[in-house]
């Protein structure tokens, strides 16, 4: 009965946060493994020791929400533009000014500035959604646009994940602004009509299913392709040569691209911690980790890149798209909506 | 004195249900909060999506009924009627797919099969194929197979320990009457397991409707599809509340059918009586011994031999690329153990315990509150966590001071709580079959002797409830192990588990990672498999 009456104990006391400087508590979605580098320099560096606890976006914003001025986080990263918007819109995150964050982030990819003068959220680094196709049995051309995925000429091709994700969600809502909702629906429905497979699994095994043969055509988040293309797993590097990548609508609007971010939260008591902490985040060494840890982009311009993969995939720079953020975040529900009618699952 | 308790222990009965049944009565509730923008959610969802939804949960459940009976039967009534090779070890070795998480089992067998995958390619190479030569795992029909292969132990177990104690004497009159064993067992010995197959079935079916890591990864648009699809994507709380309304509806049909078919028997049995030459396992010899093997052996194979090879592939492909962070797993697997061992005493403890106090006031009040105890575990975890979260929300608002929103989520109470809503219903289940073999005639004999009470309770009930509280200790420990939408929003820093390990590695389609926290799942949920198995044939 002791050992049972220690764990309670122990249990009960493992998650109380020690709120006296040299603590940072992080709610974090970036769900990947290569950010533990991240998190252990920050440590060494400042000496502050990170509390951590993981889950999606939903989850995170749902368990802010509840937990109110109570709640011990104090730094909050989310992976989705849409989800960054929500936050702040409802009323998640402490609007903070810093100089350093205001230099490093470009304008179009943090919070537009509060009432009070401070910025809810800041960019940390980017991904774009692109088109990866079978090289042999799809010609480059039919497949440069996100509108050319819904024509006739790419029936029975299409691989993409459930709609319903966050990253489909926040393509569908850019879409919807540049088409307007009637052709984006529309657009839907073409989508739904040329899709091999009803859609299955998420990214990878989209550019599985093109490189088996199941399907010619998938849409993909950029760093999962660069991923399999700097795999030491030979089946996975094979899989990465056989199909080609096209950054969509270089000659138009330019390809959509998500923004992963960081805010403090609104009840945050370790505000210095916080700040220094997303500071932190925009240095060339963190920037540099997202783009050679995790494949993405960072913000900060002018870094030296150094990801071979992503040199490969765009042969040095390309054209994405500037759309506000709180449009893709405002159209979330008309899109799924929009979804449930053409029948895209 | 004890006149002073009671009306205190109706009391904290009444505080512990009102506890456990918080966010189904939060669920219910939200009609309440009939608003506009949540109504038109619902209205275009009746419109276009949830008929299918409905559809396609209805045909998910009809088919791992099916799958679930028909293994758990086949097999508890092989091994403990019969005797035929290695029926000892398969015993115990029938219960290892309740240690595998169903996602991870999905995940596991959609790589390997899959289009793309190991088993096409070879097929392929063999018969000198083109396209799809196996069928398509992702779908309804993949999604029946991994449910029934991961779920079937809890039909297996409690009619195991149904059969286990067959009314000997009434085998023996019939065989006495010159009835075949044939007659023997499908006549009186499977009708006697009857409420055990209906109570194991109602758990794999909660379970399945509960699920939505198998179904999102398969692509299959369930019900629970659509109240994730509201809460997460149109943001709505509310709507998601009401839709889970229509899950409770489904489970609360599925349990009333259960309790009917528990009264419509007399399943009090005597003790075993060893002497009986019924009690001796009739031996099968030739093939039909090696039918009796091959029959059990092919839902260990493929609810638990065959994962765990493909998850060794998987960790072994890409054990050169990965530095395994061996401190970090022991540091999962702590909690995970122990916060699956505090749950399932804590549950246990109330399962018992109201189960104990319907028995002695068996009002229907009572039973109300026990039935409403036991939706608990058909609710999915995120509506759970909504359920906790929306009221403990408004307490925080209104109440700033009370750091009622810390407490939740910043400690494990919130994660404890959650868990106990969802598998006290668990242990109730198989507290409550225990408890309905154990004829209420013995309670008026002890009565008559002096005996009442507390004392009932731990001297003539404890030691005749041994197995059903083995079962229901291992169930809730496994369970809770495995459990992952509540962990992934409630628990509080750095308190990872190995569930929501494997979960977030594979949802990030690295499997070779996530092979790891797998088996380490699967390891540590051995253990009370076979303790279990070891207490059981104990008692023989």
């Amino acid at each position: 009965m002791r050992h049972w009456s220690w764990a309670i104990v122990w249990g009960l006391m493992s998650g109380v946060a020690m709120a006296q400087g040299g603590v940072l508590n992080l709610y974090s979605a970036r769900h990947y493994p290569t950010d533990e580098a991240l998190y252990s320099d920050f440590s060494k560096a400042t000496g502050i020791k990170i509390n951590r606890v993981d889950s999606d976006d939903a989850g995170i914003l749902a368990r802010l929400k509840s937990e109110g001025s109570a709640s011990p986080a104090d730094v909050i990263l989310l992976v989705d533009a849409a989800r960054l918007w929500k936050g702040e819109v409802d009323g998640l995150f402490m609007p903070v000014q810093s100089k350093i964050l205001e230099s490093a982030v470009p304008a179009q990819l943090r919070a537009k500035p509060a009432d009070t003068g401070g910025t809810a959220w800041f960019g940390l680094s980017t991904r774009a959604r692109v088109v990866v196709y079978d090289k042999l049995k799809v010609a480059r051309q039919e497949v440069d646009t996100y509108e050319k995925l819904a024509e006739p000429q790419n029936k029975g091709r299409l691989c993409i994940r459930s709609g319903s994700h966050p990253y489909n969600l926040s393509l569908f809502g850019a879409m919807t602004e540049h088409l307007g909702p009637v052709k984006t629906e529309l657009w839907l429905k073409g989508l739904v009509d040329n899709m091999a497979r009803s859609p299955k699994g998420g990214d990878t095994d989209q550019i599985k299913a093109v490189a088996s043969g199941e399907c010619a055509v998938a849409v993909t988040n950029t760093y999962y392709l660069a991923r399999l293309m700097r795999s030491s797993n030979p089946a996975e590097k094979a899989m990465a040569e056989q199909v080609g990548v096209v950054f969509p609508n270089q000659s138009s609007w330019g390809t959509h691209i998500n923004v992963a971010g960081g805010a403090v939260a609104r009840y945050s008591k370790n505000n210095d911690n916080a700040l220094k902490f997303l500071e932190y985040l925009v240095s060339p060494e963190a920037q540099n980790h997202f783009a050679n840890g995790n494949n993405e982009w960072p913000v900060v311009q002018g870094l030296k890149l150094d990801n071979p993969a992503l040199k490969a995939m765009t042969g040095g720079s390309f054209k994405s798209e500037l759309i506000p953020i709180s449009a893709v975040g405002m159209n979330q529900i008309k899109v799924q909506q929009m979804m449930d009618r053409v029948g895209f699952k | 004195m004890m006149r002073l308790f009671r009306p205190l222990f109706r009391l904290s009965l009444w505080v512990v249900t009102f506890l456990l049944a918080m966010p189904v009565l939060t669920v219910l509730l939200s009609w309440l909060q009939w608003n506009g923008v949540s109504a038109q959610i619902l209205w275009e969802m009746s419109q276009n999506v949830l008929p299918e939804y409905v559809r396609t949960s209805v045909l998910l459940c009809a088919g791992v009924s099916l799958g679930v009976i028909s293994i758990g039967v086949v097999s508890a009534a092989l091994v403990t009627l019969f005797d035929f090779p290695l029926r000892r070890t398969l015993e115990w070795a029938l219960l290892l797919p309740l240690a595998m998480p169903a996602y991870v089992v999905a995940y596991a067998y959609t790589d390997f099969l899959q289009f793309g995958g190991p088993a096409q390619n070879t097929l392929r190479e063999w018969m000198g194929l083109q396209g799809r030569v196996l069928p398509e795992v992702r779908s309804v029909w993949g999604a029946v197979c991994v449910f029934s292969l991961v779920l079937y132990p809890y039909v297996y177990l409690l009619v195991r320990a149904a059969m286990a104690e067959r009314a000997h004497h009434l085998m023996e009159a019939a065989r006495l009457l010159g009835a075949p064993l044939r007659r023997r067992i499908l006549s009186v010995a499977l009708p006697l397991a009857r409420p055990a197959i209906a109570a194991g079935t109602a758990l794999a079916l909660m379970e399945t409707l509960a699920d939505f890591g198998v179904a999102s990864y398969f692509g299959v648009q369930t019900f629970t599809a659509g109240i994730y699809k509201a809460w997460l994507v149109m943001d709505n709380r509310i709507a998601a509340a009401q839709l889970a309304t229509g899950l409770l509806l489904a489970v609360t049909v599925l349990v009333s059918l259960e309790q009917r078919a528990q009264s419509r028997l007399r399943f009090a049995t005597g003790r075993s009586d060893a002497q009986s030459t019924e009690a001796r396992a009739h031996t099968l010899k030739g093939w039909h011994g090696l039918l009796a093997f091959g029959l059990c052996f092919v839902p260990v194979l493929l609810g638990f031999v065959l994962p765990v090879l493909l998850l060794c592939r998987a960790l072994l492909e890409s054990v050169q690329s990965m530095a395994v962070p061996w401190v970090r797993f022991v540091h999962w697997s702590l909690n995970s153990i122990v916060l699956g061992g505090v749950t399932a005493l804590l549950a246990v403890g109330l399962a018992l315990w109201l189960s104990s106090q319907a028995r002695f006031n068996g009002t229907a009040l009572t039973r109300g509150l026990l039935r409403t105890v036991g939706l608990g575990y058909a609710v999915p975890g995120a509506v759970i966590v909504v359920g906790l979260l929306l009221p403990l929300g408004w307490l925080q608002s209104v109440w700033p001071q009370s750091g009622a929103g810390y407490w939740l989520t910043a400690t494990v109470l919130g994660l404890v709580w959650a868990y106990l809503v969802r598998f006290v219903a668990v242990a109730l289940q198989s507290v409550g079959s225990g408890y309905a073999r154990i004829p209420s005639t013995l309670d008026e004999s002890a009565r008559l002797l002096g005996v009442s009470g507390w004392r009932l309770v731990t001297t003539v009930h404890a030691p005749l409830l041994r197995k059903p509280v083995a079962v229901a200790l291992l169930l809730v420990l496994v369970d809770v192990m495995k459990e992952l939408p509540a962990t992934l929003v409630l628990r509080p820093f750095n308190t990872d588990t190995l569930a929501v390990m494997a979960y977030q590695l594979a949802r990030d389609e690295r499997l070779g990672e996530a092979a790891l926290p797998s088996l380490a799942l699967v390891v540590a949920g051995l253990l009370p498999v076979i303790l279990l198995s070891r207490t059981l044939g104990r008692e023989k």
